[in-house]
């Protein structure tokens, strides 16, 4: 489904990505895991367009999207949750829904019926603008939503759980899951052990590169042989 | 009115006037159609001038339309509408200009609207400003507002002018009383070489008067903005103004800001942003499909929704 051939990508001078080789199938679930600064969020941007490599190729069903826009790429049904969701004056939650779903009809109950699935309690939310005056927990909710409504063959999240309570997290789990029962393939950064747990491959990227590619128990081992907490830390190894 | 008449005036008035609610429209300098209602009486000034808007005291929920349109190149209409609104009286008033320049000849309006709102009051205020036509005549609008609000009166104020006007100088000023809410929500967009300014001066008063003043504008093209706006807390109060604007092109737009607060219970606040769109909002949006042209027309619609 997914190919990305030498992938290269610098910044002021700085190597971010450093010949990046990756094969993603139909329809798997990979989580994106390794230390702050290792060049996962600007991977997860590279495959979306939002940044554009030095060099290298993409291939996107076996179409070369390297040089295609966002836009474009959405539109061949490739999805982004960010990081830190945007904010916009004007825009409600349900036109931000609207937008997503590409279907201006929309129903105010199906736009619920999606909030719901995030852990918004939905219909007074729906007028409400998608600004500041909405917690960061909300907007993540908010931006989770956006993409469950593509119904995309790709959908990448970068670090969904930050700012997401414990019970939304039981929430988004199930949503990972129901994605990956739907055939639906996803590209997870995260930090969080429970996300690696469902994930069909691990990727582990370390200063650019990719230090390993492969199941759960092979990462986590060796995430725990080089584990730099003497106290240990949150994996189940320690 | 003629056809073309009833296409211009929607622009900036409900399409059918209906009897049941009091209305006068004025064309080309003139007063040519007006109805009354048992709470709303509307009376021409005897010098000429304008019209006099009595709104009973404790009328429920009335709606009084006072659109004007000027269609004939080389006129420049003046007029004064005052509005008298009754003890604990609840209204809906829209007033607003389209203006149609076919010819080559300035066109403008300059309407000065007085509001006099007694005790309890509470009113919310509609105005459009809309011109179009392919003269070379430019089209001027100048509106003034006043607004005097008496003890625990509101109004809730909200201006748009989207499309066609070459050059506009808005004045608004208030004074509150005692427990007085003034709510107002500007909407401007300028394009090509359109000029608007807006000039905000309110007096808080009265104790715990407060006032809100959101200004959202885009200015396009080589189109330029001057917003203005001066609150002085003379008492226990509280007044907030946040003025956002988006540039495009060689768009201009100069925010000054004066708060001046008298009352060691005066609390002001104003915020004010310029900027071109923000790179993340297209790039999200055009991650859900969206051109970026789509994208930037859908933030534009939005924030002057």
């Amino acid at each position: 489904m997914l190919e990305l051939i030498d992938i290269c990508f610098e910044k002021d001078n700085k190597k971010i990505l450093n010949n990046i080789n990756l094969k993603i199938d139909d329809k798997s679930f990979i989580a994106i895991t390794g230390p702050n600064g290792s060049g996962k969020s600007t991977l997860a941007k590279i495959i979306m367009g939002i940044e554009k490599p030095n060099s290298g190729k993409i291939l996107f069903n076996g179409t070369d999207i390297t040089n295609l826009n966002i836009d474009e790429r959405a539109n061949l049904g490739i999805s982004f949750a960010f990081q830190q969701p945007v904010r916009f004056k004007g825009i409600t939650i349900y036109d931000i829904l609207k937008l997503a779903s590409h279907n201006k009809k929309l129903t105010k109950q199906e736009a619920c019926h999606v909030l719901r699935k995030v852990g918004i309690c939905a219909e007074e939310y729906l007028n409400r603008e998608l600004n500041s005056s909405l917690s960061g927990g909300e907007l993540k909710r908010i931006e989770i939503a956006t993409v469950l409504l593509r119904q995309s063959k790709l959908n990448i999240f970068d670090e969904p759980e930050a700012g997401i309570d414990l019970w939304s997290f039981n929430n988004l789990i199930n949503i990972f899951q129901k994605m990956h029962n739907d055939n639906q393939a996803s590209l997870i950064i995260t930090h969080q052990e429970r996300i690696l747990n469902i994930a069909d491959k691990i990727i582990l990227i370390k200063n650019g590169k990719i230090d390993y590619f492969g199941s759960k128990k092979a990462i986590i081992e060796n995430i725990c042989a080089n584990c730099p907490n003497e106290g240990g830390c949150d994996y189940e190894c320690c | 009115m003629n056809v073309a008449d009833q296409e211009l005036i929607k622009n900036v008035s409900p399409l059918e006037l209906n009897k049941s609610n009091a209305y006068n429209i004025r064309k080309n300098g003139k007063s040519i159609v007006r109805n009354i209602t048992d709470d709303v009486s509307i009376i021409s000034k005897e010098d000429g001038s304008g019209i006099d808007i009595y709104i009973k005291e404790n009328t429920k929920n009335a709606l009084v339309f006072i659109p004007v349109i000027v269609t004939k190149s080389g006129l420049h209409d003046k007029v004064y509408n005052d509005f008298h609104i009754g003890k604990n009286a609840k209204a809906t008033i829209m007033a607003g200009c389209a203006i149609r320049n076919n010819q080559n000849l300035d066109a403008s309006h300059n309407g000065i609207h007085r509001f006099y709102l007694d005790e309890g009051a509470k009113i919310k205020y509609i105005e459009k400003h809309y011109a179009e036509g392919h003269g070379r005549g430019h089209k001027n609008l100048d509106p003034v507002t006043e607004l005097y609000l008496g003890k625990n009166a509101s109004l809730e104020m909200d201006t748009v002018q989207i499309s066609g006007v070459d050059s506009s100088t808005r004045v608004t000023k208030g004074t509150l009383g005692d427990g007085a809410t003034l709510l107002i929500s500007e909407k401007i967009m300028t394009e090509n070489k359109q000029q608007a300014t807006t000039k905000f001066d309110i007096n808080l008063d009265g104790k715990d008067a407060s006032c809100h003043v959101v200004s959202r504008s885009v200015a396009k093209d080589n189109s330029d903005q001057l917003f203005i706006s001066k609150i002085n807390g003379n008492n226990k109060c509280y007044g907030h103004v946040e003025c956002d604007a988006i540039l495009q092109d060689n768009g201009h737009v100069q925010a000054i800001p004066e708060v001046d607060a008298k009352n060691i219970d005066a609390r002001l606040i104003h915020e004010a942003s310029i900027g071109k769109i923000a790179g993340e909002q297209l790039i999200k949006l055009m991650s859900l499909g969206l051109s970026a042209t789509e994208a930037e027309n859908q933030i534009i619609n939005g924030f002057l929704k």
